[in-house]
């Protein structure tokens, strides 16, 4: 087990230097420099020189990516454009709104993709299923970004229950509770469906395994099948699912934080973007690829955990 | 997903019929064939010219002379939606092709080449999807500035790793399968293995996941140029519609939730035809209905 | 003395092409320290009675008549928390796929504790464990307890399969083709455990299979099966040596050892088996007998030559 968890804290920690590598690299690409780059429309001939100077693009390519290694290790992502600010700084500001969107978001669409998962297991082939199928597939397509507006238009604008923007004031409980409800419903949305299919395929296909059968045979309880021998067989690509997916909630809350000006990653990456301000855009994505991989990684270890076959399966 | 292609089965003839049962599929094939319509046939079908000014006509409702009202500028919303068809469809498709044939080709070097090479792909591809996808898109838009051909390379950036995932587990798993040994053993070369023995086989699965992807890459054009970073206003993207009707959501909420609806049914057309088509391609492994 | 007697037992199973009787009017009977084998071949419904006998009948099938007598009792009419705790108490199987038969994410030790402990926890004591994987003869059983399925070979795993079985002490032991899916070292290495197991296990096993030569090896008495029903039932050496039925006659003669000098092919029993879902009034085995009489359309007679020994043939004993 310690055997395969280094590997796989080494391969991750391999892809997020490769990632890191490309985007200072990436920088090279734009016509210009750097420097112009780094500093932004504004600034003038002198102040770009400096920092050519500073930023040392006249050393070696492999000195300067040391170099900004070097930053990045003691906690250095830059300095944003146009406010000075330290980027990590202006990232965990409002990182963990994006990140309480994303829980929740994920955590509803567990919820509910499970029960709707299990109900579809004990109606099968009935048109309770048949129904929750299409309903499923219907809601996994639907853009995110769009089911925002639309929840947007209905709750608070028409209905005035929610409120259409922000999150809350800080300190008060109820009103960031509230404001978080149109966003996680609608980045949650799509995964209930997904959830929903993957928890009925997963259970199914379980149930009817050989050694449930088993299991049965031996006299043992119903309940101790289900969540002894059952549940721990299906959860296991449920987790990995899980995992990936986080990524994919991520990036849905981009877009949703958009629709409903709620401070987080989302707004701050394509405000930075809008003002080409590179420094904050490539903090910011190294910082969500590393929490990213993280996350993945503890998935990974604990599917490790959870089946054994995993472990052997790498070695091969 | 269990999507490795039996050599003993290529694709079949009767496909179409098939999808035709199915009535998932079947109102997949229609949506996506009426928007493939709106398309290839905007310029007669559109009944007025969507980047036209009219300011007097601002914010009409749904009318007989406009089926679905006018935006802030006067322009007439439904030309505006099938022209924006024309440009998510064709953004959408050309990038993804691209990215298929780009996935296909390293999928298939991946695959059958040699070792080291493989490696060094894999940890590419991997590096690449370890970035949720919209921050990798954010951070070359920056670099590059926003338009569309910023954006039909960043969806193609963003898309052929999944592709040449596929393709490369799908040749690892055939390269090793009998019949290619045999042909080895008979001296064919690897051009002739790789083009005429493993591409066919490879290469359905490869369209259904292209299929599957198409209506997450309108939803990342759209939602893109939304964000005024993709598509350039006053280009008829459905993105941009729904940011100028977000903008006057209070006056005139019948825009945004014009500029939805399409958007909505692409995504639902493509998708149930994706499913379609894998249950009729793939009964064995995904024939559950439910997949 | 009688331990496990079924008394004409009928199961169906609903198709779409009407129910299908898998099992017709079986009877059996087995005694304490005695090995019965249930022979046919495939499709002839000892699967299904096998199933029956531990009450584990895939959804949808249906006793329709007939008891299952443990001790006296019939187990069919139990109602269901009796019939859970006679199974892997009373009675226990041991399937016929070691590859599927464990749980793959639990170990060894964890799942036969699961299997004890379902009815008396102080069973599941690790000691107890580890003797009973001795005694089907797993080297090192402390260390196996700690292993995962999938690092066991197929016939460790059978023999797992066996202990799990064994572990608490019941009366009758229901072996479901426990050969057929192992290579043939396995194979003998099973027989051999099986047969040395007849003289410490002092209740009743069941073998099910069609497999002549492990019957042979390890049955007292033999009950050969066709279409649904036991067409001839009696000694192990009886059968063997004085077949009575022509379906068994048949069977024994398709000795793949066997060559015939004038056509040089293997014996076999031409046509197939009947349609269970629209059977003949008459004798099943019919179309395909080779002594066939003119009375065998009608519904067929039961001899009884000797007190141990039965026939389902007009012809009664040839």
């Amino acid at each position: 087990m310690l055997a395969y968890a280094i590997r796989r804290l080494g391969l991750s920690l391999l892809i997020l230097i490769v990632v890191m590598t490309a985007m200072y690299a990436m920088v090279f690409l734009v016509p210009g420099d750097p420097a112009s780059l780094a500093l932004g429309p504004r600034a003038t001939s002198e102040l770009k020189e400096a920092l050519r100077e500073r930023m040392g693009l006249d050393q070696p390519v492999l000195t300067q990516i040391a170099l900004f290694f070097g930053d990045v290790l003691q906690g250095d992502l830059g300095t944003d454009v146009w406010s000075k600010r330290p980027v990590l700084d202006q990232i965990l500001q409002v990182f963990p709104n994006t990140l309480i969107l994303g829980t929740v978001a994920l955590g509803w669409a567990l919820v509910m993709g499970i029960l709707l998962g299990c109900a579809a297991v004990v109606w099968r082939d009935t048109v309770i299923d048949r129904l929750l199928a299409v309903l499923s597939v219907s809601v996994i397509s639907v853009p995110s970004f769009v089911v925002a507006i639309y929840a947007l238009i209905i709750f608070a604008v028409w209905l005035n229950w929610l409120p259409a923007i922000g999150a809350g004031e800080a300190g008060d409980l109820p009103s960031q509770a509230r404001a978080l409800i149109l966003p996680a419903f609608a980045v949650g949305i799509g995964w209930v469906g997904y959830l929903a299919r993957l928890i009925r395929a997963s259970m199914l296909e379980v149930m009817e395994a050989p050694h449930i059968r088993t299991a049965r045979a031996f006299g043992m309880r119903e309940r101790d099948i289900v969540f002894r021998h059952t549940l721990r067989v299906a959860i296991v690509p449920t987790i990995s699912v899980l995992a990936v997916g986080f990524g994919s909630i991520l990036s849905s809350a981009v877009f949703v934080e958009s629709v409903f000006s709620r401070p987080g990653i989302g707004t701050l990456i394509t405000a930075a973007v809008e003002k080409r301000n590179y420094p904050v855009v490539m903090g910011t994505v190294l910082f969500m690829t590393a929490f990213y991989l993280m996350i993945v990684t503890a998935a990974d270890l604990l599917i490790a955990r959870l089946d054994p076959r995993v472990r052997d399966v790498l070695r091969g | 997903m269990s999507f490795v292609a039996d050599p003993a089965q290529p694709l079949r003839r009767g496909i179409g019929r098939a999808l035709l049962r199915d009535p998932m599929g079947l109102a997949g094939l229609v949506l996506v064939a009426t928007f493939l319509a709106m398309a290839v046939f905007a310029p007669w079908v559109a009944p007025y010219d969507p980047i036209a000014l009219n300011v007097k006509e601002k914010f009409l409702t749904p009318s007989a002379l406009h089926w679905a009202g006018t935006d802030h500028l006067g322009r007439d919303l439904l030309s505006r939606i099938i022209w924006g068809a024309r440009l998510a469809l064709g953004i959408s498709m050309t990038s993804v092709g691209i990215a298929g044939a780009l996935g296909l080709m390293l999928g298939l070097v991946a695959g059958y080449g040699p070792r080291w090479l493989d490696s060094l792909l894999v940890l590419v591809f991997d590096s690449m999807s370890s970035l949720p996808m919209i921050f990798f898109a954010l951070a070359v838009i920056t670099v590059l500035g926003p338009g569309t051909a910023t954006l039909i390379l960043v969806i193609v950036l963003v898309s052929f790793p999944s592709y040449a995932r596929l393709i490369r587990t799908q040749t690892l798993t055939l390269a090793g399968a009998d019949y290619i040994l045999a042909e080895k053993a008979m001296g064919a070369g690897a051009g002739r293995i790789i083009f005429i023995h493993l591409l066919p086989n490879v290469v359905g699965p490869l369209v259904i996941l292209i299929c599957m992807d198409i209506p997450v890459v309108i939803m990342l054009e759209a939602g893109l140029s939304y964000l005024n970073l993709g598509v350039k206003p006053p280009s008829p993207s459905w993105g941009n519609i729904l940011a100028e009707g977000y903008n006057s959501l209070r006056q005139a909420p019948h825009v945004v939730i014009v500029a939805g609806i399409p958007l909505v049914l692409a995504t639902l057309g493509f998708t149930f035809l994706g499913e379609g088509l894998r249950d009729v391609l793939d009964p064995r492994g995904a024939g559950r209905r439910w997949g | 003395m009688t331990l496990l007697q079924v008394q004409n037992l009928s199961v169906t199973y609903p198709a779409p092409t009407g129910a299908v009787q898998a099992v017709r009017d079986v009877s059996l009977k087995v005694a304490r320290g005695e090995v019965l084998g249930i022979v046919g071949e495939s499709g002839c419904g000892k699967s299904t009675l096998a199933a029956a006998l531990i009450n584990l009948l895939a959804p949808g099938a249906r006793v329709t008549q007939g008891a299952i007598r443990l001790n006296g009792t019939d187990i069919l009419t139990l109602p269901k928390p009796a019939q859970r705790a006679l199974r892997g108490r009373s009675m226990a199987m041991v399937f016929q796929d070691p590859m599927t038969a464990f749980n793959p994410v639990l170990t060894i030790g964890s799942q036969l504790a699961d299997f004890a402990g379902a009815h008396d926890p102080s069973r599941a004591a690790p000691a107890l464990l580890s003797a009973m994987l001795a005694r089907v003869g797993i080297p090192d059983p402390k260390a196996c307890l700690n292993r995962y399925p999938h690092e066991l070979s197929g016939g460790m795993r059978q023999r797992v399969a066996i202990a799990a079985a064994l572990l608490m002490q019941p009366d009758v032991l229901i072996a479901d083709e426990p050969t057929t899916a192992l290579d043939v070292t396995m194979e003998a290495q099973i027989i051999h455990l099986l047969r040395d197991l007849r003289t410490t296990f002092d209740g009743a096993i069941v073998i099910v299979t069609h497999h002549l030569g492990v019957i042979a090896e390890l049955c007292d008495r033999v009950a050969v099966m066709y279409a649904g029903e036991v067409v001839e039932d009696g000694p192990a050496d009886a059968i063997f040596h004085a077949p009575q039925h022509p379906y068994t006659r048949a069977l024994l003669a398709c000795d793949p050892a066997v060559v015939e000098p004038s056509t040089g092919r293997l014996p076999t029993i031409g046509g197939r088996i009947p349609d269970l879902a629209n059977l003949p009034p008459g004798c099943a085995f019919l179309p395909r007998c080779a002594l066939a009489l003119p009375e065998c359309r009608t519904p067929v007679p039961r001899h009884r030559p000797a007190p141990d020994r039965s026939v389902l043939c007009h012809r009664g004993t040839a």
